[in-house]
């Protein structure tokens, strides 16, 4: 794929399975959140394809199953927090696919669940950059959708939100959900498989390896 | 660079070579012919004098400045439906050739307007739609110029472009419309079917010419284009020596 | 199905409102256009009369594209974009909703305020009532075009300029129906309904042109 006019990755393949997280790690610049961007719909790969096999709507892409949880918040800071989370609950389609059960929230039991109740008729103006980031994580427990983006998701949270993170994304992963996250952090998940990209000595070799879990 | 990695630029390179001194030489004849024709061989108009020579210039630049537009949109689908890696570089190379001519068209509109109309300029429906095809030139360059990355001021100006050639009919015909209700008073149609063979061969001759030369600065500037991107392409991977293009995935259980 | 449409509209509406009274603005912008006018061509009460409607356009023209710039760009800046992109609902209809909201908050008050600036420069009751029924009908299709400006200027910074150069080339066959209807209103010889239905004719086929090609180049920018 491509970005920029330069090549960011080539020859890069691999199938992650139901209730499996892909923890992406490498150095800075070697093309971490363009993979993410990439799973998203948001960068068209030059070659290649991706496939989600088992969904429940075949037509439907990828990224339509999929949640992007980037390092912006896409909050209207002239909304309140409820509002903010009201407009993605109605407005992101659902994805439901068989083998995929979760817990889908109301939007105040969601704030409720990450520790930001206190906040849902304040301007999302007056939120701190933790308290952002919950009411932006909020957005991922509203709507069903099975795959999980999220790139650096542990950054501006405390170790008590980032507990409660993991906990959510275990949670996710027993359901049968899809987790891809690009970190430079540890995470403490149940069932991980690593894809580690680093600089190629030799530009343009294809190296792929492909990996059940 | 990826697309650049195909051969295609390279090719069309080579094919340059080989067709653009042949394309000079047949531009050059043309001109000499034209030139001498609409000088030495075509009668002063009777009304207007030898200023009607200005036409020979006027009307092919402006036929030229309406192909220049049509050959950008043909690119533009080019760039978004087939995605030819030449298309952009085609629609690109073409938008200052196409300003350049609608320019010309209007100065020697101007020009001949001064003795004819006793004024330079008039806001006649033409003249109009040629300064609103200028302008548009002038915005695709300025899109072009402003965004960084090539394949996406690409892919912009394409956009841009299919909007205006839907546009430019609708353009024509309400500033048409516009003339009529503001001044009925009819310009003289000197590019009608009324013309006089002893004047329409040197303007076909000349229309051939500038056609020619379209074509010329057209390969000209596509080829300097695609080195352009070329020293680009090279630029970026020096830079990112460091931090070469490719990436290698390894993956392993974390247990 | 149609909920999200609701809430899409919904919220734009509800930002464009909290956010500095963006609409408020346009018509402040439009009124100091207008009042301008008269230092430059003189205060003749009959000329003012016969270029009235001209000068309500132009500065309804200038006014829209104004606030245009913004119209993706927010929800580029948060990220918000790339949200409405994965979505999974048509983006051409998420485009044409949210230009419908952004002219509910920044054109229709400018048709509002219309009359009032008529009143400055002179205008008939007939011709007011001519030029507000033309800019009720017309903003809309600046606003649908301007979106095109909006989505291909939408990655560059300082985008506002480069919007209104390649933009209103795009506008003068709306800014020509408009002018003349509204001037047919008021002089005889031609009809006024030949041009005003051109006019509506414009604004439903830039209803369908701006969105998809707004919608296409927002595609594009998230690369």
């Amino acid at each position: 794929m491509d970005r920029g006019g330069r090549r960011v990755f080539a020859g890069l393949t691999f199938s992650v399975s139901a209730g499996t997280a892909l923890i992406v790690t490498g150095p800075n610049g070697v093309g971490k959140s363009s993979l993410l961007r990439t799973l998203a719909g948001l960068v068209a790969p030059a070659e290649g394809d991706l496939n989600l096999e088992g969904a429940s709507q075949p037509d439907m892409a990828v990224h339509e199953h999929a949640h992007y949880f980037g390092h912006q918040d896409a909050l209207k800071p002239a909304l309140t927090a409820l509002e903010n989370l009201t407009f993605w609950q109605s407005f992101s389609a659902p994805a439901p696919s068989p083998g995929f059960k979760s817990a889908v929230m109301k939007p105040v039991q969601a704030l409720e669940f990450l520790g930001i109740g206190h906040t849902a008729r304040l301007p999302a103006a007056y939120l701190s950059a933790g308290q952002r980031r919950r009411l932006s994580l909020a957005r991922l427990l509203i709507t069903p959708r099975p795959l999980w983006l999220m790139d650096e998701p542990t950054s501006a949270l405390d170790t008590a939100s980032e507990a409660r993170l993991l906990d959510l994304m275990n949670n996710h992963l027993s359901g049968g959900g899809i987790i891809i996250a690009a970190t430079h952090s540890p995470l403490n998940l149940s069932t991980i498989v690593r894809l580690h990209l680093e600089t190629a000595p030799e530009p343009m070799a294809p190296l792929s390896q492909e990996r059940d879990a | 660079m990826a697309i650049w990695d195909y051969a295609n630029p390279t090719r069309f390179l080579r094919l340059v070579e080989i067709i653009l001194p042949w394309l000079i030489a047949a531009c050059a004849a043309a001109f000499a012919v034209g030139l001498y024709k609409s000088f030495f061989m075509a009668p002063e108009d009777y009304q207007q004098g030898d200023t009607v020579r200005i036409m020979f210039i006027h009307v092919p630049a402006a036929w030229l400045a309406m192909m220049c537009y049509s050959i950008m949109a043909i690119s533009s689908l080019g760039t978004l439906v087939w995605k030819h890696p030449l298309a952009d570089v085609s629609a690109k190379a073409a938008a200052p050739i196409g300003a350049a001519l609608t320019f010309t068209c209007l100065v020697t509109g101007a020009l001949w307007g001064k003795p004819m109309w006793g004024t330079y300029w008039v806001w006649d429906a033409r003249l109009t739609s040629v300064l609103v095809l200028f302008i548009m030139y002038l915005g695709l360059m300025a899109l072009w110029r402003t965004m960084e990355d090539p394949i996406k001021a690409g892919k912009a100006a394409a956009i841009l472009t299919l909007v205006g050639a839907l546009n430019l009919p609708i353009i024509k015909f309400s500033v048409d419309w516009w003339n009529t209700l503001h001044q009925p008073a009819s310009v003289i149609r000197l590019d009608g079917p009324t013309i006089h063979p002893d004047m329409l061969v040197p303007l076909l001759v000349m229309a051939l010419a500038f056609t020619l030369l379209f074509f010329v600065l057209h390969l000209m500037a596509m080829r300097n284009e695609v080195l352009r991107r070329r020293v680009r392409a090279m630029r970026m991977r020096a830079a990112s020596v460091a931090a070469p293009a490719t990436a290698r995935a390894t993956a392993q259980p974390a247990e | 199905m149609t909920g999200w449409v609701g809430s899409l509209f919904a919220r734009e509406l509800r930002i464009a409102v909290r956010v500095g009274g963006s609409g408020m603005i346009g018509v402040l912008f439009f009124l100091a256009v207008v009042s301008v006018i008269p230092f430059g061509v003189g205060p003749d009460l009959n000329l003012l009369a016969r270029i009235g409607p001209a000068f309500l356009w132009i500065g309804a023209l200038l006014a829209t594209l104004l606030g245009l710039d913004r119209l993706f760009q927010a929800d580029r800046d948060d990220g918000a974009l790339d949200l409405l992109l994965m979505a999974g609902r048509p983006l051409e209809l998420v485009v044409l909703v949210k230009c419908l909201a952004h002219w509910m908050a920044t054109g229709l008050p400018l048709v509002v305020a219309a009359p009032v600036l008529a009143i400055f420069l002179n205008l008939s009751p007939t011709a007011i009532g001519a030029v507000t029924l033309t800019l009720l009908v017309g903003t809309p299709a600046l606003t649908l075009i301007g979106a095109i400006g909006a989505s291909l200027t939408v990655t560059l910074r300082r985008g506002g300029l480069l919007m209104a150069v390649l933009v209103i080339p795009l506008t003068i066959p709306i800014l020509i129906f408009g002018v003349s209807a509204a001037d047919a209103a008021v002089t005889d010889p031609v009809p006024f309904l030949t041009p005003f239905l051109i006019l509506c004719a414009l604004t439903l086929i830039s209803a369908v042109v701006g969105p998809i090609a707004s919608a296409m180049a927002l595609r594009f920018s998230s690369d």
